[in-house]
């Protein structure tokens, strides 16, 4: 069964400038374990078609499935972690507290929240910074936090949305090979947000490039490259064919639009 | 010349850097501080001179020596910055030592307050502790029920629409109405059904102290952004999981500058609130006892006890908020 399933999805927001077509006639089948890049220019969607699957917005045409339930069942039932594009940490809550949080609201068991709190700081590479405040830590660090956060309750659902876009190259490349490796130990499903389309390329199975005005898939790459990956993976040349399909369709969805 | 030069040896030594480095810290704030108040007090006793010099010169004409002009009649209509530059030795010699005069000198409230705090027994009826603390008790009382129903406004108009829409508005009308006119009407009806004492004094302090925190609240409530709301529907979390778990902590920062403006707003309710009664305990009754009997330095002496009682409770108020947000990792 397919983890998510859009069927001529469509979304219009009613704004006080009339209507905006944020989304058109999205089709996609997301199978368990892949890891989808969503890349297009802003406006296109992709924020948009992440957040309807996360139940947080209300398509107004079309059929979209969770795990086969409807979006908002989804979401009561926890079926995914969503990862913002700021931490958005609780700044009075340490580390380790902004991890309990979910696991506060969902009534875990005491002894449970203890172990899966220090078990995934340990899978984000935070052991020892279980009592530091938000403050204390860098904005990459940060961002792996609310990873751990969104990882805490163990979805089989990982939603991220431009999770590393406010982080500089080099802490970004490395949060991206972690992130590889973390997908790998835990084999969820990845949908990742993103306007970087090494990011894209480097991260998924399949890579989603959409254009804007009205929101659509203009391609759907399914990639050929290994499931492991290495950081110089980027200069071979199946890395670079695959960069220039995703730029063309990129400049294709502009063109149309 | 007898100072060593400072190319000699152990010149300059003597002061390790840190302590020289924290005097000159402590120099740096302190000296500007001291410098503006001795400005103030500076100020106070100049002023005093034109203030008093009606009776200044009053005194000196019934010692015996020469004013001008010469008879009380005639310098009736004289102002008092010109009299004192008519008269400049009686003036200056009289004007901080009377026993009733317009402007009290510093160091005859400070004399008052004194011995008014520290030189009688706490149970006198003239002992500003005694009078201090009935108007405490009303402001405490006062603000307790003040922040507790500005708390409770806060949450229901932040939850409901038609809250917002019904309470908020009247909440601003009633701060416009001016208390003097409003607190005379509450004691006059409170003491109809058989309420006098704290309890009517308390209302008016309510009355005045839940407003700011009604405001504050209600941006402190509102002050969490989208995505922090999203985060928690993400997890399915219940309203009261939400207000709890984040509205509630958000709003700390906010509820505490709020309490400042609310005690302070108490304080005056409560002695506005001593005003009208004609009581006869309380700084508000100090106040009213002195002004009919023209006992400025008493006036001034419970004025300064009323700002000293304020100042202590902002600073209680500020000293918890430091001990909270510190241990909530709200403030560095």
């Amino acid at each position: 069964m397919n983890v998510v399933s859009a069927r001529s999805l469509d979304l219009t927001f009613r704004t006080g400038d009339g209507p905006v077509h944020a989304l058109k006639d999205i089709e996609l089948d997301i199978a368990p374990g892949e890891f989808v890049s969503f890349i297009g220019p802003s406006g296109c969607g992709k924020t948009t078609f992440l957040r309807c699957v996360a139940g947080l917005e209300a398509p107004t045409g079309g059929t979209l499935t969770v795990n086969g339930m409807t979006p908002d069942e989804a979401r009561r039932a926890r079926a995914y972690g969503y990862v913002f594009q700021a931490a958005g940490l609780y700044p009075w809550r340490t580390i380790g507290g902004n991890i309990r949080l979910p696991l506060e609201i969902m009534g875990f068991p005491e002894a449970e929240k203890k172990r899966r709190v220090a078990e995934t700081l340990a899978l984000v590479d935070l052991d020892g910074f279980e009592k530091k405040f938000p403050w204390q830590l860098s904005g990459g660090m940060q961002q792996r936090a609310s990873i751990a956060r969104a990882l805490a309750f163990d979805a089989d659902l990982l939603l991220m949305d431009e999770p590393f876009g406010a982080l500089d190259e080099i802490v970004r490349d490395r949060l991206n090979e972690e992130l590889l490796a973390l997908w790998a130990r835990t084999g969820k499903t990845m949908l990742f947000v993103t306007h970087s389309i090494p990011e894209a390329v480097y991260l998924s199975t399949k890579i989603v490039v959409m254009s804007p005005r009205p929101g659509r898939i203009s391609d759907v790459i399914d990639s050929p490259l290994p499931k492991e990956r290495p950081l110089d993976i980027r200069d071979s040349a199946e890395f670079i064919a695959i960069a220039h399909r995703v730029r063309e369709g990129l400049r294709a969805g502009m063109e149309a639009a | 010349m007898t100072d060593a030069p400072l190319s000699a040896p152990q010149a300059g030594v003597g002061r390790s850097g840190r302590v020289a480095l924290r005097l000159r810290a402590v120099s740096g704030t302190v000296i500007p501080v001291l410098a503006v108040i001795a400005a103030l007090v500076g100020l106070w006793y100049l002023a005093c001179i034109p203030m008093n010099a009606q009776q200044s010169v009053l005194l000196a004409e019934r010692g015996g020596a020469e004013v001008s002009p010469a008879t009380a009649s005639e310098r009736r209509d004289v102002g008092g910055i010109a009299l004192s530059l008519r008269n400049p030795d009686p003036a200056l010699a009289l004007a901080f030592g009377q026993d009733r005069p317009v402007l009290p000198a510093p160091h005859q409230v400070a004399a008052e307050l004194w011995g008014s705090t520290v030189g009688l027994r706490v149970t006198s009826k003239r002992s500003l502790v005694f009078h201090g603390w009935i108007t405490l008790s009303a402001t405490l009382a006062g603000f307790a029920v003040g922040t507790g129903l500005g708390i409770l406004l806060a949450v229901g108009i932040v939850h409901s629409r038609v809250m917002d829409m019904s309470v908020m508005p009247w909440a601003i009308v009633s701060q416009t109405i001016p208390i003097i006119a409003i607190a005379p009407m509450i004691i006059v009806v409170l003491y109809s059904i058989g309420v006098q004492g704290l309890v009517p004094k308390a209302v008016i302090s309510a009355y005045l102290s839940f407003f700011p925190v009604v405001v504050g609240m209600v941006k402190g409530l509102r002050s969490p952004d989208a995505m922090q709301l999203d985060l928690l529907r993400t997890y399915g979390a219940s309203g009261a999981q939400t207000f709890w778990r984040l509205r509630l902590p958000a709003s700390l920062p906010y509820l505490f500058a709020s309490l400042k403006i609310g005690v302070a707003a108490s304080l005056i309710g409560a002695i506005v609130g001593e005003l009208p009664t004609g009581a006869v305990r309380g700084l508000g009754a100090r106040l009213l006892a002195g002004s009919y009997y023209g006992q400025t330095v008493q006036i001034w002496s419970a004025l300064f006890a009323a700002a000293i009682l304020a100042a202590l409770l902002v600073a209680i108020i500020s000293g918890v908020e430091r001990v909270l947000l510190r241990r909530m990792g709200l403030m560095r």
